[in-house]
């Protein structure tokens, strides 16, 4: 359930890498944490993110869980199953496909190297080894 | 919770969740199951069928005596004169104050009672009854020999039935009976917390796993943790102590008049008399989101820009499909359909005022 060719933060995100746009969401572990996603909360297009603060939140039934930023960057879209005035809102996206339809922002790269400071899957799997 | 208590306490059913798959939260110094399948899962269930939950957290003290009867009747708020053999009823225990120490069911026996209160406040109840303790009455604290299982959801009547060898439809809303559950000796209740129809079955320690693999084995019963314990609780409007009732507040406030009999004496009763005279202050009201935010405990509300109250309890409502919550509100503001805003990180979300429950179970009403 930590797929081999993404990186990873010790807050739970993932980060996919595709020319210099990077595609963010929550890992599997997460997701089961957090159980029932029922909200989710992200910025819109055009916002800056800044590596290491928070830029959203996700609502399972029962609590509200930050979401920081893995890296610095800007917006370019977000992810409409998720937002709260679509028509096809299903935050259960994130419960069914963490790392494919749950996805929750792609964001224009500012510093790729800060990229390569992500835990990769190995890392991640001892990182949430015994929780 | 004691500050001395490093581990937490384990109910007989423990290894019974383990087995289930169940994720193990720390719950007033137990070890309990939050969620099995998942929330809205096990909701549904609950809703539709019939779900289990292991309750053996709770506290349950027999009170017997000569003068038991006049000693729960100075404690409580609630009338136990007004309730025959064989019937229970829900009340608070006040302090002078006339604020809420606890919340509880008693049951009356033909020659005991049986006071089942919340496992938080066990520690302290059972103080405050020792403290208050007179000639002619005997309390026996069970709660580590009790175990406690809830069959709750509108089929919970025909799978239980396939295991007493009496008829269930003789015991009425807030009625119970002695029998045998399943081949285990234990007290039978139509009592619950979710708003359907259902059972409290109140068993030996050791015998209660019997019991809980012969119900679980049925088709069509789920095991149910807390997490679907609170959202079914909060769509049925009934409050959780430590949420909607805790010492800062009167039941009066938590808009539970109907369990407070001030024509009769008990402590706390003058301190409430001489505060309903003056006017209640506050009330406990339904929210219902307009849009889909979900309120939390805690996020002021706002009328007119100016913060009128307070979430006490906030969620997702399973059935609603939308953000649901008991809110304290200055008395005001109680009219159904009155307009409330929610704070929600900062942003004003419309709410409105709902008459509870929220959702309509099976519960009967006699």
């Amino acid at each position: 359930m930590i797929p081999d060719n993404l990186k990873y933060t010790e807050e739970h995100e993932w980060v996919r890498l595709d020319g210099d746009v990077a595609e963010i969401g929550i890992t599997h572990f997460a997701q089961d944490q957090l159980g029932d996603i029922v909200f989710v909360e992200l910025p819109g297009v055009g916002s800056k993110l800044e590596s290491g603060k928070r830029f959203g939140v996700v609502e399972s039934v029962k609590t509200v869980s930050e979401l920081y930023a893995p890296i610095d960057g800007e917006v370019v879209e977000s992810n409409a199953l998720l937002s709260q005035d679509s028509e096809s809102f299903d935050p259960e996206a994130v419960n069914r496909e963490p790392y494919g339809s749950g996805w929750m922002l792609k964001v224009r790269v500012a510093d790729p190297s800060q990229i390569e400071q992500l835990m990769d899957a190995k890392g991640y799997a001892a990182h949430t080894e015994g929780s | 919770m004691t500050a001395t208590q490093v581990t937490p306490h384990r109910t007989a059913l423990y290894h019974e969740h383990l087995k289930a798959g169940a994720k193990m939260v720390d719950f007033a110094g137990w070890e309990m199951p939050i969620e099995y399948t998942g929330i809205r899962k096990e909701h549904e269930a609950v809703r539709n069928s019939a779900g289990l939950f292991d309750l053996s957290h709770m506290g349950e003290v027999y009170v017997r005596g000569v003068s038991a009867l006049d000693y729960l009747q100075s404690l409580f708020s609630n009338d136990l004169s007004k309730i025959e053999v064989g019937k229970a009823q829900y009340g608070c225990m006040c302090n002078q104050q006339g604020r809420v120490l606890d919340d509880m069911i008693i049951y009356r026996m033909a020659d005991q009672y049986l006071v089942v209160m919340n496992a938080s406040n066990r520690e302290k109840i059972l103080a405050w009854m020792n403290e208050h303790l007179r000639e002619g009455v005997e309390l026996d604290d069970q709660s580590m020999a009790t175990s406690l299982i809830a069959i709750q959801g509108p089929r919970s009547q025909v799978f239980l039935q396939s295991l007493v060898d009496f008829d269930l439809e003789t015991i009425p809303y807030y009625g119970f009976h002695h029998g045998k559950v399943g081949g285990v000796a234990g007290l039978v209740a139509r009592t619950g917390y979710t708003g359907e129809d259902g059972f409290e079955l109140y068993l030996p320690w050791d015998e209660a796993s019997s019991v809980w693999q012969q119900l679980l084995a049925m088709d069509g019963v789920e095991a149910i943790g807390l997490g679907a314990r609170d959202t079914l609780r909060l769509e049925s409007g009934y409050a959780l102590y430590g949420h909607e009732l805790s010492e800062d507040i009167t039941p009066l406030d938590a808009s539970l008049g109907w369990v407070t009999k001030l024509e009769k004496e008990f402590v706390g009763r003058d301190a409430l008399k001489s505060y309903k005279e003056k006017g209640i202050q506050r009330c406990l009201v339904g929210l219902e989101m307009d849009g889909r935010s979900i309120p939390r405990e805690g996020y002021p509300l706002h009328v007119d820009g100016r913060q009128v109250g307070t979430v006490t309890s906030g969620t997702f409502s399973p059935t609603l499909k939308r953000g649901i919550a008991l809110g304290s509100v200055e008395t005001a503001f109680r009219a159904v359909g009155t307009e409330i805003s929610v704070e929600v990180r900062g942003r004003y979300e419309k709410a409105r005022v709902t008459r509870l429950p929220f959702v309509k179970g099976s519960v009967r009403r006699v």
